[in-house]
């Protein structure tokens, strides 16, 4: 699977795609693969603040639960509504389906994230293959 | 050992293919100086009609044979026999939790169904599989609200059974969650007054319970509506579950949290019993406990899972719901067969039954001066509370004299009572022992009452509060 | 001569879908039943209400605006409709009654008989938990026997019954902790507990108000004593330790990890689940544990029932006892027994009345019919049975930690992955077999982990049927593993679509709009 190039990546397989001070923020194809089959999103409410490394939700498959970290601090200006009742869009398309945007208050975080380049090597280490 | 289906000829050559010489070195990783080395100090072992004997003898030292008018919280009703005919089954009784839904169906198809009728009964959108009991699922339900709103103060009117408020503050107060008690007026319901007083911004939650403890149903639909103008949710608890045979829904509640042992459960001394929690879909993943759901096989047959485990603790661990692991199905499922057997009509045919048997008790038993038929203008189901001037005591010890188990007592919880007795009649209460009862409690209050003339009741009407629930 | 069903059945495996022969089972029909509620119709009756013998009264009159119209869509059934209904579903389970149920940790034994008949006893079956105290003397002096054997099986000084589960017991166990370090003037702020613990430890200490630190197991799988020395500080208020632990190996050196927690003032808190392993010949209470629970339904032989109900007593040492919930039974000066509920140190009550009562008298019972002896040989044999599988299919499944084990061992799915065949799947096709699945996938620490617990009900001809299966599988594995993927071949149902009812839950019956 190809990382997009445009996007951003943190070490615990979100992506964020900027565009001017918005970011839209999804989970990796990597994450979704290792989930397995999406139920259920947790998502946060419109208006909630969010902080770069802190949790701001959840994707859950039938047996495991895994945290959404966010790669930037910022305001929710928008929820994917599609995947309240259609989870299983981020497994077929994880780096088309976004799920929060994000009005940034530090651009200058973007800057520490991962690069595709950079991520991928990453997940080819942690999975040791 | 008869429970043990193995010959010392087989134990040695079981220990022979192991390796080892004797069944201690099996336990050698047990350090020397932890290892028992006497008899452990129970009763020898026993032959099975010992056994019996044992239990019968323990029986014998109980109520049997007495008439009984005690409800609050564990009620007595017919339990139609093949209740325990079919909960006994084998294949009911000796199943593990239903993870491996191939070979459990039985077991999940009756908590689907169990869940429905839940639903059926209380207005609620979903139900989970079970809880320990009343007095947890009031608990957990509180908890409930405090995750979804995300506030942390907890309001319980002191009309709940007082044992359930108990339970709850235990969680409540760990939790670090203010508890405030709301008090009852003089119609025996909440002091809706007060209730609006104490509402504030931080209020997570209001719990009432209907009937509630002393047999008054609360106005449920005006609860509701000045609970959710400040944003709280309305937790309706339901001890008696036969109510909801002719009571209407609690549907405006939030959470219903609800003791089913009225349906078809034995008394036991308290236990095991059936708890139970339903609320609206929207709340669904906070739910705590065991949820069954539809769906099919490979082939497109229906069947039936546990479903969305992820709240629970095997999977969320510290972040879930609850910590609840076993529940109750088995009592679930007794619960399932009893609302079965009486279905649609019977269920409202046997709480008619105990509406009737409690009118007529209370009218019976209050007919005497100097008994009095406390809230007595207040719609009830089939409890009430009779104060006199003879303490609960001595007129608990004269319906023993007779064989009779009167109202329990309420000086432990609401001393402002006075000589206050709850009084509980089901279908099971016989016109007789009703009658019996009264002739008892009437006569000695005649005598009082003409020895001493009728002094006026210390019940007052104020209403009554404090910090804590 | 005739051949046998058995025969006909194994002939009809070596040509199908089985690469062995199965020898526990046969297949079967099994009835088809709809819901309770489409085998409904109008006007059927189960049931017979006797003759109101007071006055009848009108609902409405008396409820008000609280009446009822309409009780919704319970069904209506005849009584042999119900019969038929229940039992047919009754046949679509697996249980002990049917066969080995290894579940680890779950300890499934036999739930014997004449524990149901004397919970049924009328006097134990209808007694009210308001019933004078007086007329109680035969329900308290049952709890207080089973107290006392519990405290000696145990070797503790107080105890509760009160507590309706395992995990309610676990909470119970952390409140009173809680309330030992607050008397003291600090509840303290953490619980460790290793990463080989059960969901329950972890989701107690939360819901008591504790942050949880993971204590990582040493390579053998247990306590890292060096890791654990690190951790343990004045904040800590106690470790959550399953001795045996989840893979079955008794912790030999409990007594340092009881020194370590001491010395800082912590507390050893013991989850009993694996207590079968222990009974009759060592007890937590001469090993350091300062407060435990343990599982009625587990060790004590009262039934699982398909998930409950269950019994979770909490006995704990001296210094505790002040904080146990209200009420607890004693002696009154006139040698009857009581209830006391004046107790001012109490973490409060856990549950109304004083908890499961009739798990109570199954597991007296249970006591009872085994005795000290008994007892004892019921945990030798759990061992035994344990150490029979485990040398049996040393060779066939891997076993990750080679320490002697107890009541139960752990095996991994390590040889059988790398055909890409998991555990999960070996166990469904363990259902084929004509057995219940082993605990799949825990504990954590083993990747792959097989849990297996035969207990001590389990004869050597089932073992060996056990083991048999397993050997079937771990070669059907090599030769056609697409067979245990698509396994159970031979339920009613095969698997189902977990996924699909976590997306679109439905969780209740709805009647078809008109």
């Amino acid at each position: 699977m190809a990382y997009p190039t445009t996007y951003r990546y943190t070490k615990e397989h979100e992506w964020i795609e900027v565009e001017g001070k918005t970011g839209r923020i999804g989970i990796t194809d990597h994450a979704q693969g290792s989930l397995g089959d999406i139920v259920f999103v947790d998502i946060p409410k419109v208006g909630a603040s969010v902080q770069a490394g802190k949790v701001f939700g959840s994707v859950e498959s039938v047996k495991a639960v895994s945290d959404l970290y966010s790669p930037v601090t910022g305001t929710v200006t928008a929820v994917n509504e599609d995947l309240i009742t259609a989870p299983e869009k981020i497994n077929t398309d994880a780096h088309g389906s976004w799920i929060i945007k994000v009005e940034l208050s530090n651009a200058a975080e973007v800057e520490t994230l991962l690069d595709s380049a950079a991520y991928e090597k990453f997940v080819t280490e942690e999975t040791g293959h | 050992m008869r429970y043990l289906p193995k010959s010392p000829a087989e134990r040695e050559e079981m220990l022979r293919q192991i390796g080892v010489e004797s069944i201690n070195d099996l336990f050698s990783t047990i350090p020397a100086e932890y290892r028992l080395n006497r008899d452990l100090c129970v009763p020898r072992q026993m032959a099975e009609s010992e056994i019996i004997e044992y239990f019968k003898a323990a029986a014998a030292e109980t109520a049997n044979g007495y008439a009984s008018f005690l409800g609050a919280g564990a009620y007595r009703h017919y339990r139609p026999v093949i209740i325990d005919s079919l909960v006994q089954r084998g294949e009911f009784l000796t199943s593990y939790t239903p993870y491996q839904a191939e070979i459990t169906q039985g077991t999940l198809q009756a908590i689907f169904e169990f869940q429905t009728m839940i639903c059926e009964l209380t207005g609620m959108e979903i139900a989970n599989a079970s809880m320990y009991d009343g007095s947890t699922g009031a608990a957990e339900a509180m908890m409930m609200a405090v995750r979804i709103t995300g506030r942390r103060e907890v309001l319980a009117a002191e009309t709940v059974h007082p044992e359930y408020r108990e339970v709850m503050r235990t969680y409540a107060q760990h939790q670090g969650l203010p508890a405030t008690r709301i008090g009852y007026g003089v119609d025996g319901r909440i002091d809706m007054g007060q209730l609006a007083e104490k509402l504030n911004e931080d209020t997570a939650c209001v719990v009432v319970q209907s009937p509630n403890f002393f047999g008054i149903v609360e106005d449920i639909p005006a609860i509701a509506e000045l609970t959710h103008s400040k944003g709280a949710m309305l937790i309706v608890s339901i001890a008696e579950a036969v109510s909801l045979g002719i009571m209407r829904p609690p549907a405006e509640a939030d959470i219903v949290s609800m003791e089913a042992q009225s349906f078809g459960v034995a008394l036991s001394y308290g236990g095991p019993y059936c708890g139970v929690i339903a609320s609206k879909e929207k709340y669904l993943r906070q739910m705590p406990g065991r949820l069954c759901g539809e769906t099919t096989d490979s082939e497109g047959r229906r069947g039936f899972v546990l479903t969305l485990a992820t709240r629970e603790q095997h999977i969320r661990r510290e972040k879930a719901t609850s910590n609840i692991c076993t529940n109750q199905a088995l009592v679930a499922l007794m619960a399932t067969i009893f609302l079965t057997v009486y279905g649609k009509e019977g269920i409202r045919e046997l709480a008619l039954q105990n509406l009737a048997k409690a009118q007529y008790a209370a009218q019976a038993l209050s007919g005497a001066p100097g008994v009095k038929l406390l809230f007595a203008g207040t719609p009830r189901f089939h409890e009430f509370v009779l104060q006199t001037e003879e303490s609960a005591d001595e007129l608990s010890a004269r319906l023993l004299e007779h064989k009779i188990i009167g109202g329990l007592s309420l000086k432990k919880w609401y001393p402002e009572l006075g000589n206050a007795t709850l009084w509980c009649a089901t279908e099971l209460n016989k016109r007789e022992e009703i009658d019996r009862a009264a002739v008892v409690v009437t006569a000695q209050a005649e005598t009082i009452s003409n020895a001493q003339q009728a002094r006026s009741t210390t019940y007052n009407n104020k209403s009554f509060s404090g910090i804590c629930f | 001569m005739a051949t046998t069903v058995q025969d006909a059945q194994q002939a009809e495996d070596k040509g199908r879908k089985f690469a062995g022969i199965r020898t526990k089972v046969s297949s079967h029909l099994s009835q088809n039943e709809a819901l309770v509620f489409e085998k409904s119709s109008p006007g059927k009756k189960g049931y017979k209400l006797p003759t109101l013998d007071v006055p009848e009264v009108d609902a409405s009159a008396v409820l008000g605006g609280a009446v009822r119209k309409d009780a919704g869509c319970l069904p209506e059934l005849s009584e042999i409709e119900i019969i038929r209904h229940f039992t047919r579903l009754s046949t679509w389970n697996y249980a002990i009654d049917l066969g080995m149920y290894p579940l680890g940790s779950c300890t499934m034994k036999y739930n014997p008989r004449v524990n149901e008949f004397v919970s049924r006893i009328e006097g134990i079956a209808e007694a009210h938990p308001y019933q004078p105290e007086s007329l109680s003397q035969g329900a308290l002096k049952v709890i207080r026997q089973l107290q006392d054997c519990l405290l000696d099986i145990t070797g503790m000084d107080a105890i509760t019954l009160q507590p309706a589960a395992g995990a309610h017991g676990e909470f119970t166990g952390i409140l009173l902790v809680r309330a030992y370090h607050q008397s003291k003037g600090n509840p303290r702020r953490k619980i460790l507990i290793p990463d080989s613990a059960h969901g329950t430890n972890p989701a107690t200490a939360a819901q008591c108000g504790y942050e949880v630190q993971n204590l990582k197991s040493n390579a053998l799988g247990m306590v890292d004593l060096a890791a654990l020395e690190q951790m343990v500080d004045e904040d800590t208020a106690a470790l959550m330790l399953t001795n045996p632990s989840t893979i079955g190996v008794f912790e030999a050196e409990i007594h340092k990890v009881a020194e370590i927690l001491h010395a800082k003032g912590a507390l050893l808190y013991m989850d009993g689940a694996n207590m079968n392993a222990l009974v009759g010949k060592t007890r937590p209470g001469d090993f350091g544990v300062d407060v435990m629970h343990l599982n009625l339904h587990k060790t004590f032989s009262t039934p699982h029932g398909g998930g409950g109900p269950g019994s979770g007593p909490v006995a704990c040492k001296k210094m505790l006892e002040p904080f146990l919930p209200t009420p607890i039974v004693e002696k009154a000066p006139d040698g009857s027994l009581r209830f006391n509920y004046d107790r001012p140190q109490s973490v409060g009550r856990v549950r109304m009345f004083y908890g499961n009562f009739g798990m109570f008298v199954r597991a007296l019972a249970y006591i009872l019919a085994n005795g000290p002896d008994g007892l004892r040989q019921t945990t030798e044999d759990a061992v035994l049975n344990a150490n029979y599988i485990r040398k049996n299919l040393e060779d066939t499944l891997e076993l990750p930690f080679k320490t002697p084990t107890l009541h139960e061992v752990c095996f991994s799915d390590r040889r059988q992955a790398a055909k890409g065949i998991k555990t999960g799947d070996m166990a469904k096709r363990l259902i084929d077999y004509g057995f219940h699945p082993y605990t799949v996938s825990f504990p954590h620490i083993v990747s792959g982990a097989l849990m297996i617990e035969p207990t001590e009900s389990e004869s050597v001809e089932e073992l060996d049927l056990f083991i048999d299966a397993m050997k079937q599988i771990a070669r059907e594995a090599e030769e056609n593993p697409e067979l245990i993927l698509s396994a159970p071949h031979a339920t009613r149902i095969s698997r189902l679509d977990e996924v699909g009812a976590a997306r679109r839950p439905v969780l209740r019956w709805k009647p078809k709009a008109e």
